[in-house]
């Protein structure tokens, strides 16, 4: 690709600066669309445009502003809450790419006819949080927010709002729950948020790289975005690449690229002369590949990491070599949402509890044959019982990495 | 008492969220309170909670909940070494142990001159540039990325030093 559409500091260095973006037609987007557009336009431009969520969810962008209730006052919240193991895009498009960001955020209330937004960052970004609200002064200074904007009687107000160390807080209802002051524990859904979300009120909620879209999808077209990607997943993605590969770090690519291009053309491949044994294609959240040519040749996009058994989700694809034994990333990736599960519904609460006390006994030496199988049948037993998705994200990579690497585990027992 | 010493800025904290939605400044409270404390006490839990008209039960669930709030005092800075998959996948848990080592202390322990508490946490969106960690102190939280056990020693000499400085 020769041009980045998020990553745009890669091509314009200093575009975190105001005046820099200013120059670069920066707000320029925004402007036109409070000044001629209708909320409905917008809305359509970006349906059209086949923009998806990246979160991981997928959810058409577009179709999901169309949800939106009647009712008023209506909220944006911002997922800024980044914390899947493996995913560091939002972090660098905050720090380096902030005013994209934030003119995306800006049409987005006015496609959704909200008069504020609140960018719910994630408590760790304490300094990049400081920063947006430093940006967001600028742009009050320089009309861009605020009331009356350019005359056409729309007011906006953006706000930043600090997480506190809490992974389940990326789970877009247990994020409104966060905002508001309680525990964030997900939601019973419906309704959803579109219709009653943020302080009861309908509510749109974006990933920071889903929006950082929006300005130059509405600039340049739905057509012109539509020639990056796919049918089904067009754009680029940013892809975030960690692990036990040459060059970690983010890239952002046409949606469509197959996993080898991203590990060995853009990663630089597996250092210290290993073999590359398995992908973890979204983090900790999908189940682990193994490194085939199959999966090495599939495309990277949302239709087609599915066919393999696996998620493209929020694209953090986690590589890992053959001196890795996979029953101890299966005990890592358990300790995790143990500590991470919110209590809320029983299966996750215990069935993380339980799968990590057996993973610790096969990785501390103490595991008996049988577990194995004991650890396959409770991560079965937490599968579609829960609220939300982390329950179904532990016990699905468990589930997986047992059925695709059983031999490492029979080993690591046998061994012992 | 926080209310009075920092009405202003609890007053614009509040204005940041809708009239009967106040309860959404229980966090950026708790944060203020935890500076000014260096901990959330039961009395910084009872201010907070006195602010917003609220039951101190009510605000003082959330500290468990989550990470970055402390219910008991720890060192003057708390170092937070991620040691989640993609880091240990680059030696991160190495790394945390030969820290630990050259420090004296095990994995959640203060040091015993008060000025630091060693922590594993889990990902801090810094995976390509492991092993990194983050200080968590009064001042705020910054991020220590591409770090080796000389680079990291370094850090934390600087902050037992300004420990003793204070």
């Amino acid at each position: 690709m020769t041009e980045h559409i998020v990553l745009r500091h890669r091509d314009i260095p200093d575009i975190g600066q105001l005046e820099v973006y200013l120059k670069h037609g920066g707000f320029e987007t925004f402007t036109d669309v409070v000044k001629n557009k209708s909320p409905q336009e917008i809305i359509d431009v970006v349906k059209a445009s086949g923009l998806r969520g990246r979160g991981g969810a997928g959810f058409p962008t577009g179709l999901k502003w169309s949800f939106l209730g009647k009712a008023k006052p209506r909220y944006v919240a911002v997922n800024a809450d980044e914390s899947e193991p493996g995913t560091f895009k939002d972090r660098e498009i905050m720090e380096h790419n902030p005013f994209q960001f934030l003119e995306g955020v800006a049409i987005c209330c006015y496609a959704a006819e909200a008069n504020h937004a609140y960018i719910y960052m994630r408590g760790e970004f304490w300094d990049n949080a400081a920063r947006m609200e430093e940006h967001i002064q600028q742009l009050y200074d320089r009309g861009f927010l605020g009331k009356n904007l350019f005359g056409a009687g729309f007011d906006l107000d953006f706000h930043v709002h600090l997480g506190a160390g809490a992974y389940i807080c990326g789970e877009e209802s247990a994020l409104l729950e966060s905002l508001e002051g309680k525990l964030g524990m997900p939601r019973l859904r419906p309704p959803f948020p579109t219709v009653n979300g943020l302080f009861s009120a309908p509510t749109v909620i974006n990933n920071v790289e889903t929006l950082t879209n929006v300005p130059l999808i509405v600039s340049r077209g739905s057509d012109w975005y539509r020639s990056f990607g796919t049918e089904k997943s067009p754009g680029t993605k940013i892809f975030c690449l960690s692990g036990n590969i040459a060059k970690p770090g983010n890239y952002e690519l046409p949606l469509g690229t197959p996993f080898r291009e991203l590990i060995f053309e853009h990663g630089g491949g597996i250092p210290d002369g290993k073999k590359l044994k398995a992908i973890l294609p979204a983090g900790a959240s999908a189940p682990i590949l193994m490194a085939t040519d199959e999966v090495l040749d599939t495309k990277m996009d949302y239709e087609s990491v599915p066919n393999v058994g696996s998620q493209l989700g929020s694209a953090s694809v986690i590589i890992i070599d053959d001196s890795v034994d996979i029953s101890w990333v299966e005990y890592k990736i358990t300790k995790f949402f143990k500590h991470e599960s919110c209590g809320k519904c029983t299966p996750c609460r215990e069935g993380t509890y339980w799968m990590l006390h057996i993973l610790e006994r096969i990785h501390e030496g103490t595991a008996t044959p049988d577990d194995v199988d004991l650890l396959d049948s409770v991560a079965q037993g937490v599968q579609g019982k829960c609220l939300c998705a982390l329950g179904e994200f532990a016990s699905g990579a468990v589930v997986a990495g047992v059925e695709r690497f059983r031999s490492d585990f029979d080993l690591k027992v046998a061994s012992q | 008492m926080l209310a009075d010493k920092y009405r202003e800025r609890i007053d614009g904290i509040l204005a940041k969220y809708p009239e009967g939605h106040r309860r959404a400044a229980i966090m950026p409270l708790l944060y203020m309170a935890q500076h000014e404390y260096g901990y959330l006490s039961r009395q910084a839990v009872d201010e907070v909670a006195g602010i917003l008209g609220l039951d101190p039960t009510e605000v003082g669930k959330l500290i468990g909940f989550y990470t970055l709030f402390h219910d008991e005092p720890g060192g003057r800075a708390r170092v937070q070494i991620c040691t989640d998959l993609p880091c240990a996948l680059r030696g991160a848990e190495h790394f945390a142990d030969a820290l630990c080592e050259n420090i004296g202390v095990q994995l959640g322990e203060t040091t015993e001159d008060g000025a630091l508490t060693i922590e594993a946490v889990m990902c801090l969106a810094g995976c390509d540039r492991a092993p990194m960690f983050q200080v968590q102190d009064s001042e705020g939280i910054h991020y220590h990325e591409n770090q080796t056990v000389e680079s990291a020693m370094e850090i934390i000499e600087g902050l037992r030093k300004q420990a003793a400085d204070d």
